[in-house]
């Protein structure tokens, strides 16, 4: 994708306001598109609805007793066998309503993504920094491994982690750290690299502050700009990979089940024509990651100084 | 060049060195070897036996060497589950893989190419946008689904396509192929462009960076005051230029290619490698993981390695790089 956003050619820097402040102006520079404005609230809807699952669901798609083996396979929009509810994206071979279905795998989909990323994002975002701040040795050390991490496809050295690691919902998140520190290693490496010169930096050594205080209270803020577009595009990223990781069945287990899981559960149906136990969760899971990128891309424009108007 | 040539082959020696290390410590260090690499069915004697053959006695790093040495010479180990040599089995299945790969690739550059050509000629028509939009839509989507998705509309509903396998296969220079019949090319369809999905959307974003970026360098400028033709203006001058990013990537992602095969051939139940490693991760046959791991790391190097090459011939800046 940066080669794509390199091939649009720089502009001036932005004209400074004179009251605003750049949290402000961050915002409304934000809200200049409505597209992103529409992911953020697609988003925002689709968190609340995950956190709201509970209470909102129309059923507690794994209590077993409220689940009935005689709705198994319902078309969407069918009447449950007691008349109680209409499954309105049909049930899956267990007789489970697949809105509520969805709206718990929502759960565990949005968890282990933004739980990977945010973990990612601890780990590389301090390899990265000790390796601009150190230098030398480390940042060789260091920058090795970025290397031989991101030569690497995801998919499978995800795969081959959870091989030796076995399922479950924790061992996907290792995973997807593993993958993933990297992309936040190398970006906060490289933008460290060029804040670290400026003087703001020369002048808090200058003053003899401990190294703690410059890295994490002068250094860091500086650097994340770009770690938040980063960390962005890899929740969508950690989100659709899991996805694939429980599709493939290496991922969650049977009883959390994500949406890959959901939609591994249809794949035996699909060929008999009962496409909505693998349709609708993959509607929920391609919205929600569009939603993410939506909002990514535009953060992406927004931080990015080289491409400001 | 030869400095060049030896310098980057050290280094992927290198690389394959450490990779062959993190794989030996994932197998051994993670779970007993012993339950690993020797058949649960074994009796104790057997057991012993088994475990002073594999040097399981030995220390560690001795142990290693071992796994080194056997590696070396072809040897990682017999599949518990079909009792054959793991890397046969593995290369048994690569042409179906690599087939897959390649058509994968071909529909990318095919369909990616023209698109995002125009796409970069005119990015203010409303077709250009719908095709960049189009190719956000191909980052976003996950693979496996789509692939369903496919299978459902063109094998289910409209009954096109057959929806899994591999169809009818020749076989050539011992290996088995489908693109060389009717039925085996059907059966390919729908995974290469399943396959392709990621890799199109790459294509299409890198032609049109490359076009817009390239439209205004003075050389184009200067075939325009010459008054040659836009349309030899379009694909000599242009499109020449753009290739070579567009080439490295597309090779580069050859290997992340095959790697994700691993998901489409799950879909559409092809026959491959990444069938095979799914399968033997889900029933534990290590043996075959191992194999497979140390042929993708070799593979991957490789790729880079022909990578470097074919950039340092392109561009001579790459291999003077370290002298000046």
């Amino acid at each position: 994708m940066s080669s794509a956003t390199a091939g649009t050619p720089a502009t001036s820097p932005p004209q400074a306001a004179a009251v605003e402040t750049p949290f402000r102006r961050f915002v409304a520079e934000f809200a200049e598109s409505r597209l992103a404005l529409f992911g953020l609230g697609l988003f925002l809807l689709i968190a609340a609805a995950a956190l709201l699952a509970p209470w909102i669901a129309p059923q507690d798609p794994y209590d077993l007793a409220q689940l009935d083996i005689m709705d198994g396979r319902l078309e969407p929009g069918s009447p449950s066998g007691d008349g109680r509810m209409t499954y309105w994206l049909g049930t899956d071979d267990q007789g489970r309503d697949m809105l509520s279905g969805i709206l718990y795998g929502l759960r565990i989909s949005l968890g282990v993504g933004a739980g990977s990323a945010i973990l990612a994002c601890l780990v590389g975002a301090s390899l990265g920094m000790l390796a601009a701040y150190a230098g030398g040795r480390t940042d060789g050390l260091i920058m090795r491994l970025v290397d031989l991490q991101l030569s690497f496809p995801a998919i499978l050295a995800a795969l081959m982690i959870l091989a030796f690691l076995g399922k479950g919902v924790l061992n996907v998140v290792i995973a997807l750290v593993v993958v993933e520190w990297a992309y936040y290693a190398r970006t906060v490496r490289g933008t460290a690299l060029v804040e670290r010169r400026r003087e703001y930096i020369e002048a808090a050594q200058c003053l003899a502050l401990p190294t703690r205080r410059i890295i994490f209270r002068h250094l860091l803020p500086n650097c994340l700009p770009p770690l938040i577009v980063v960390g962005t595009m890899q929740v969508a990223r950690a989100i659709a990979l899991e996805a694939t990781l429980s599709f493939l069945g290496l991922g969650v287990p049977i009883t959390e089940p994500s949406l890959g899981l959901l939609i591994a559960n249809g794949y035996e149906y699909m060929l008999s024509g009962k496409y909505w136990i693998s349709f609708y969760p993959g509607i929920a899971l391609l919205v929600t990651i569009v939603a993410i990128n939506l909002v990514g891309d535009q953060l992406r424009d927004v931080l990015n100084p080289r491409l400001k108007k | 060049m030869t400095v060049f040539l030896l310098r980057r082959l050290l280094q992927a020696a290198a690389v394959v060195l450490v990779m062959s290390l993190l794989v030996f410590l994932g197998v051994y260090a993670i779970g007993d070897p012993v339950e690993i690499l020797i058949s649960p069915e074994a009796d104790q004697i057997e057991r012993e036996r088994a475990i002073r053959a594999l040097g399981l006695d030995l220390p560690l790093w001795q142990q290693y060497l071992v796994f080194l040495g056997r590696a070396l010479q072809g040897d990682l180990g017999r599949s518990f589950v079909f009792n054959e040599p793991a890397l046969q089995l593995i290369l048994q299945r690569m042409p179906a893989t690599l087939e897959l790969a390649v058509g994968a690739t071909l529909v990318a550059l095919v369909i990616g190419l023209p698109l995002g050509l125009y796409a970069g000629l005119r990015p203010h028509a409303p077709v250009a946008k719908g095709i960049l939009a189009g190719s956000i839509l191909g980052f976003s989507l996950p693979t496996f689904w789509v692939g369903l998705m496919l299978i459902m509309v063109f094998a289910v509903q409209l009954g096109w396509l057959p929806s899994t396998g591999r169809g009818e296969t020749v076989t050539v220079l011992g290996m088995r192929w489908s693109f060389l019949t009717r039925d085996g090319l059907a059966h390919m369809v729908m995974p290469a462009l399943n396959l392709s999905l990621f890799k199109t959307s790459l294509v299409i974003r890198l032609t049109r960076a490359g076009v817009r970026e390239t439209m205004l360098m003075d050389y184009v400028k200067f075939a325009r005051a010459k008054g040659l033709s836009p349309a030899r203006i379009t694909f000599v001058h242009v499109f020449k230029n753009i290739l070579i990013p567009v080439v490295t990537v597309v090779g580069l992602e050859f290997g992340g290619t095959i790697a994700f095969s691993v998901v489409t051939e799950s879909v559409f139940a092809w026959p491959g490698m990444g069938k095979l490693i799914i399968d033997s991760i889900n029933v534990l046959d290590r043996p075959v993981m191992v194999a497979y791991l140390m042929i993708i790391v070799l593979m991957f190097i490789t790729i880079n390695l022909v990578v470097d090459i074919t950039y340092s011939l392109l561009d001579p800046r790459v291999r003077l790089e370290g002298k000046s």
